[in-house]
């Protein structure tokens, strides 16, 4: 009954928000049909469009697995944002200032960002450990503090003078990650993201730490008084987070970038929310939520492209799923009557 | 050396006392709406995205209406109305407070665009519309008194609102009913409900007057000194409202201090952009200020409460 009633759910706020979508569409374009045929059937047009999907995918994969992991030990860091976009300037200094074969070039760079980002993913979790802070709220500071800084370092020492806006040297080409099929954006940091999908799950599923997570997450009383060091849990995922989170950085980076030019903080980590919640913090499901997100996203950029309807609207779409997808008591009536209809039929 | 003279300065200057003031107001504000939410037991991660949508609103509906104050009304409208958005997601839909506030943020950051293109056809700022600012106020007597003057006359009518604001809510949890319920609400919603009180209603009281206050702080930043709409112009003055709010743990007051200190750090941070310092580390020197201030608060409140437990052991 339970998993019924998430799924019946879960198509409902799918459904209210197509048909908001759709509605705001047929108010305010001028041609509708173009724009609602390009939102949802767009990506599937082309080949490149359609592999486009998979690309855009991968830096959400990896925010959308730190942020389940975070969220599955019951904790609220948003620091993924800092760890990712430090991962990336991390990534452009390595890329621009050092030289190594092509093989190596990018594990290397990949285990470095990874190393940083676990370093500023720890931060919140110290603090709160510590200094009994709330981490959301360091966190949402910090990813001010290591955005600047990511700006300072790439216009101090890696910016391209005559690019004419902010944007760094070119990356060395033995740095950047190969296309899987030749001809699309598809490229070998998809293989990455899986990997760490499969690693996660293994953490999280198949091991003593993660069933400690899990515990923290779901009942964090009866993970204290059974002995389980909570202060252990909370640092060591925020760290393991970070560190998914920065990969994520130098992934896309150098799967998808020739030199380095977020002049704003790529919204990432917040598209990870989402991703997390359509996965139930499940590291198994998260390439299909990412999969969901990024096709529309790809769809929504067609659908710009091609008609008068901005793409912004995914912010509308993606906060009404989250906000109904969320809402425990959402169709409850709707799941007593179901009970009730049943256990009255029982009764007959 | 040459940093330091530059600080001390700007110390000196009257003008920069009245940036700091500037620069507090909205922060203040949203403080003091996160204040009443907290103490009621909700924490409101929505501000920043009720900030923005309010700043929004309020050039729109003064570029049409002609008149600034219909300007504001709309933006406090629209701040009480998503903050009835959050709540009845909280309250009613049992969602998880912090992710409802999320998904508000993520609608108002790409929904302001979308909406602000439908008008102007620009995505980035306001600049075609023709809105309007509120006024700012000289004060009669005190405009005369040579430095006190200058840093307290003239300021922004919703900077005096603010400070009038921190003795009203000052005011609301000490004497009033309605003060008592939410601080009640928000300490023990059991308790509260077997003497009576009404906890959903009081919540939902609450988060109303917290996106009240955050759509006064929207208003400010875009009809106060700027007067045009700019897309993410919040610039995470909602989320440093989470800090200074937490500083001030339900002390109107402490809250209006930490407001200033964040003032302080950003009229700083203005004056000092001439200087020789990396423009980047004056930008993000508000925000290490306020989590070093953040963590000294809670590890203070850590030590007093270690400290007491001790005391009482060795009591016994």
């Amino acid at each position: 009954m339970n998993k019924k009633f998430t799924i019946v759910r879960l198509l409902c706020a799918f459904a209210i928000a197509v048909a908001l979508s759709v509605c705001i569409i047929f108010a305010i374009s001028e041609d509708p049909l173009t724009a609602i045929y390009n939102l949802f059937l767009g990506p599937f047009q082309s080949k490149r469009h359609f592999f486009d999907v998979f690309a855009s995918s991968v830096p959400l994969i990896f925010t959308g697995l730190a942020l389940g992991l975070v969220f599955k030990s019951g904790n609220f860091s948003m620091i993924a944002d800092a760890c990712l976009y430090t991962g990336g300037v991390v990534t452009a200094a390595l890329a621009i200032k050092t030289a190594m074969p092509a093989g190596l070039h990018p594990i290397l760079i990949m285990l470095i960002a990874a190393a940083v980002g676990g370093l500023i993913g720890s931060i919140p979790a110290l603090l709160k450990v510590y200094f009994h802070t709330n981490e959301l709220v360091t966190s949402l500071m910090l990813n001010y503090v290591f955005f600047y800084f990511g700006i300072y370092t790439v216009t101090k020492y890696l910016a391209d003078r005559e690019a004419g806006t902010f944007a760094s040297l070119k990356y060395q080409p033995t740095a950047a990650l190969g296309a899987l099929i030749p001809g699309t954006k598809f490229h070998v940091g998809y293989l990455v993201a899986i990997l760490a999908v499969v690693l996660l799950y293994f953490l999280v599923f198949k091991t003593k730490f993660g069933y400690e997570i899990r515990i923290s997450g779901s009942n964090p009383q009866f993970a204290k008084y059974s002995g389980i060091n909570t202060s252990k849990v909370i640092i060591l995922t925020q760290v393991i987070a970070g560190a998914v989170a920065g990969l994520g950085g130098a992934v896309e980076q150098m799967g998808m970038y020739q030199r380095f030019n977020w002049q704003d903080s790529p919204s990432y980590a917040w598209d990870g929310v989402i991703i997390a919640i359509l996965s139930g913090n499940n590291p198994k499901t998260v390439p299909l939520a990412a999969f969901f997100l990024a096709y529309v996203r790809v769809g929504a950029d067609l659908m710009s492209r091609r008609s008068d309807v901005q793409n912004e609207l995914v912010s509308i779409i993606q906060a009404v799923l989250i906000l109904f997808i969320t809402a425990e008591r959402f169709m409850a009536g709707w799941k007593q009557r179901q009970e009730a209809k049943k256990a009255l039929e029982g009764e007959v | 050396m040459n940093v330091l003279q530059d600080i001390l300065n700007t110390l000196s200057l009257p003008e920069f006392y009245f940036a700091m003031f500037r620069s507090a107001t909205p922060v203040l504000l949203t403080t003091l709406g996160a204040m009443i939410s907290s103490r009621s037991g909700t924490s409101n991660i929505a501000l920043e995205g009720t900030m923005l949508i309010s700043a929004f609103v309020g050039v729109v509906v003064s570029a049409f209406s002609q008149n600034a104050w219909i300007g504001f009304l709309g933006a406090v409208a629209a701040g009480f109305i998503v903050s009835n958005i959050l709540a009845y997601f909280i309250l009613k839909l049992n969602s998880n407070a912090v992710i409802s506030g999320i998904a508000l943020n993520t609608f108002a950051s790409g929904g302001t665009i979308f909406v602000l293109y439908l008008i102007t056809g620009e995505k980035g700022a306001s600049t075609s519309l023709e809105s309007l600012k509120l006024p700012s106020l000289t004060l009669p007597v005190i405009k005369d008194i040579p430095v006190i003057g200058a840093v307290l006359s003239g300021h922004h009518v919703l900077t005096y609102a603010a400070l009038i604001l921190v003795a009203a809510v000052w005011y609301l949890f000490k004497h009033t009913r309605l003060g008592m319920h939410i601080r009640a609400v928000g300490e023990s919603p059991d308790a509260a409900e077997t003497v009576g009180i009404p906890v959903r209603r009081v919540k939902y009281i609450a988060l109303s007057i917290s996106g009240i206050l955050t759509g006064m702080a929207g208003a400010f930043l875009s009809m106060g000194y700027v007067g045009l709409f700019s897309a993410g112009m919040t610039a995470g003055r909602g989320y440093i409202a989470l800090a200074t709010q937490a500083i001030a743990a339900g002390n109107a007051v402490v809250g209006m201090l930490a407001s200033l200190l964040f003032g302080f750090c950003q009229s700083m941070a203005n004056y000092l952009q001439s200087s020789n310092i990396p423009l980047q580390f004056i930008q993000m020197m508000p925000y290490i200020i306020i989590i070093i201030a953040y963590t000294t608060y809670c590890a203070m409140v850590e030590y007093n409460k270690k400290k007491k437990q001790m005391l009482a052991a060795a009591g016994k």
